[in-house]
């Protein structure tokens, strides 16, 4: 098969792996750039708490009501089975259990990843499209340190204590429901909930939204400030930020459940 | 009136070539700009001009040849060397490119902010004054782009630069999409600047009015290649087929 220069062309299927490699260096490089640019003077410490703001503040609605639902949804859900049983007095355990090592990060993670995650894509890559982070370099002032530093900080400091408010709605939201069936009292409730998680597993769960947090920033970042393509590239880049950070946070989730399952 | 030393060469572009894929962009470029001259450099759509000055302030990279600005090899430059050169030059894009998410005052600002930490809020305020007098448009401080025409876009573009006080400053179709008016407003407003702030200046446009009023030498571009320079009437008075479409069809407008 050749094209119309007389080239070669590569199979469809060596040139996207091509591609995912090319991919990959390069994003490996950009990861690598936030490291070196991180830790340099001057910090531009005024953007990155207006990053906190955006980041944290303005995600507490919704990071509040989907807690509350899922503490409330998985006590329900966890009941009939528990009662089978005759051991309703484990709900507040397994629930808080459950919370820490594996709801409230993800559920924290995949909110922010939506809503941060295509915010950040797409502001970066309007400000690209538009030639305001080219403005930035004529004006002698670092882009990717007043942009990129910034907002991964924050999604990587903000998202642990987002998770941390998730995981204690949620218990709020359980401790409601076992309330109206059990009346029990908020100090046996928390009590009996935090009886069985360890250290460990709130180290856990804190590795698990920095990391998570880290992701989204670097992911979004990376697809902003190298977006092209006019306004689709707008929309592309809100758009593979907010998948490609998903998918990656499920695959963390899984190699961090099992180091941290091995280290148990 | 600014006196233009032919002795001092501020920016000096030898054999510059430049592709994007198999497109030639720039093929063999050779261009002077002396201190206090403004050089206008026309030439039709897609013609190379706004690479050759994306090279010139480093946000692109050349294939081949040599830029140096204020005697500095830019491709050479390392980041922090780079940054210290774009001190002395400004850019205004085509497109104003003006942070959306600040006001106008903000704008300004945030160059003068970041490359002068020491500054004072009151000194800052009253550098973004003089900027704002200087272009006509006070009472735009507190305004965001968005509510801007877009000729007090341009000037607002034009302004941010200016806030740094460089020595050179480089135009990218400064009155592209402006009517008539506007567009001699920004005409005038260019060459003031080069009055007020001693500037040297590389103005990129397809405008033959522009290019008029505010060059002391134009440079005319076709297909990545200079095929005129000069004075106006030295460039207007050759056969070039090219130059006669380029002033006739200016004429008509």
């Amino acid at each position: 098969m050749s094209s119309t220069n007389d080239k070669p062309d590569k199979p469809i299927i060596t040139a996207k792996i091509d591609g995912f490699f090319l991919l990959f260096y390069d994003f490996s490089l950009f990861v690598l750039r936030f490291f070196r640019e991180a830790f340099r003077p001057p910090i531009e410490v005024e953007e990155f708490i207006h990053q906190c703001y955006q980041v944290g503040y303005k995600s507490l609605a919704l990071v509040t009501v989907t807690g509350f639902i899922t503490g409330v949804v998985f006590t329900e859900q966890s009941r009939p089975t528990l009662s089978e049983f005759g051991v309703t007095a484990w709900l507040p355990s397994l629930v808080a259990i459950a919370i820490v090592r594996a709801l409230a990060p993800l559920i924290a993670a995949l909110i922010c990843a939506g809503k941060v995650g295509s915010s950040i894509g797409a502001e970066l890559a309007s400000m690209k499209v538009t030639e305001q982070i080219d403005a930035m370099e004529v004006s002698a002032i670092n882009p990717f340190r007043y942009l990129v530093v910034t907002r991964v900080t924050a999604t990587t400091i903000c998202l642990p204590l987002l998770m941390f408010y998730n995981a204690l709605v949620g218990c709020m939201g359980s401790y409601l429901d076992v309330h109206a069936h059990e009346q029990t009292s908020l100090i046996s409730f928390f009590d009996s909930a935090f009886t069985q998680v360890t250290f460990l597993d709130f180290s856990t769960a804190l590795i698990k939204s920095v990391a998570y947090g880290f992701t989204i920033g670097m992911v979004s970042c990376y697809q902003g400030f190298n977006a092209s393509q006019g306004t689709m590239g707008v929309g592309k880049a809100a758009n593979i930020s907010v998948v490609v950070s998903m998918f990656l946070i499920f695959i963390e989730e899984v190699i961090i459940v099992h180091v941290m399952n091995a280290i148990r | 009136m600014q006196h233009i030393d032919m002795n001092e060469t501020v920016i000096s572009i030898r054999d510059l070539y430049k592709s994007f894929g198999e497109k030639h962009v720039l093929e063999g470029i050779n261009l002077d700009l002396h201190k206090g001259e403004n050089v206008a450099v026309l030439g039709r759509s897609g013609t190379g001009k706004s690479v050759l000055i994306k090279i010139i302030i480093g946000l692109l990279k050349p294939d081949a040849g040599t830029v140096k600005v204020l005697g500095e090899e830019v491709s050479q430059l390392d980041d922090v060397a780079l940054r210290a050169l774009r001190l002395k030059v400004g850019f205004s894009f085509q497109s104003s490119a003006l942070y959306d998410s600040m006001t106008v005052g903000e704008n300004l600002a945030f160059p003068l902010k970041r490359n002068n930490r020491e500054f004072t809020p009151e000194q800052i305020r009253k550098t973004i004054d003089i900027v704002l007098d200087a272009i006509g448009l006070p009472e735009t401080i507190n305004q965001l782009p968005a509510e801007l025409s877009g000729g007090q876009k341009k000037r607002i573009g034009i302004g941010r630069t200016l806030i740094l006080r460089p020595e050179i400053m480089l135009y990218d179709e400064p009155t592209a999409g402006l009517d008539p008016i506007t567009s001699m407003e920004l005409n005038r407003l260019i060459n003031a600047v080069k009055e007020r702030f001693n500037t040297s200046s590389i103005i990129i446009t397809h405008d033959l009015t522009c290019a008029k009023s505010v060059g002391d030498k134009i440079a005319v571009m076709d297909d990545g290649k200079f095929i005129s320079q000069g004075t106006f009437d030295e460039v207007f008075t050759g056969n070039e087929e090219l130059i006669k479409s380029f002033y006739d069809y200016n004429f008509i407008q």
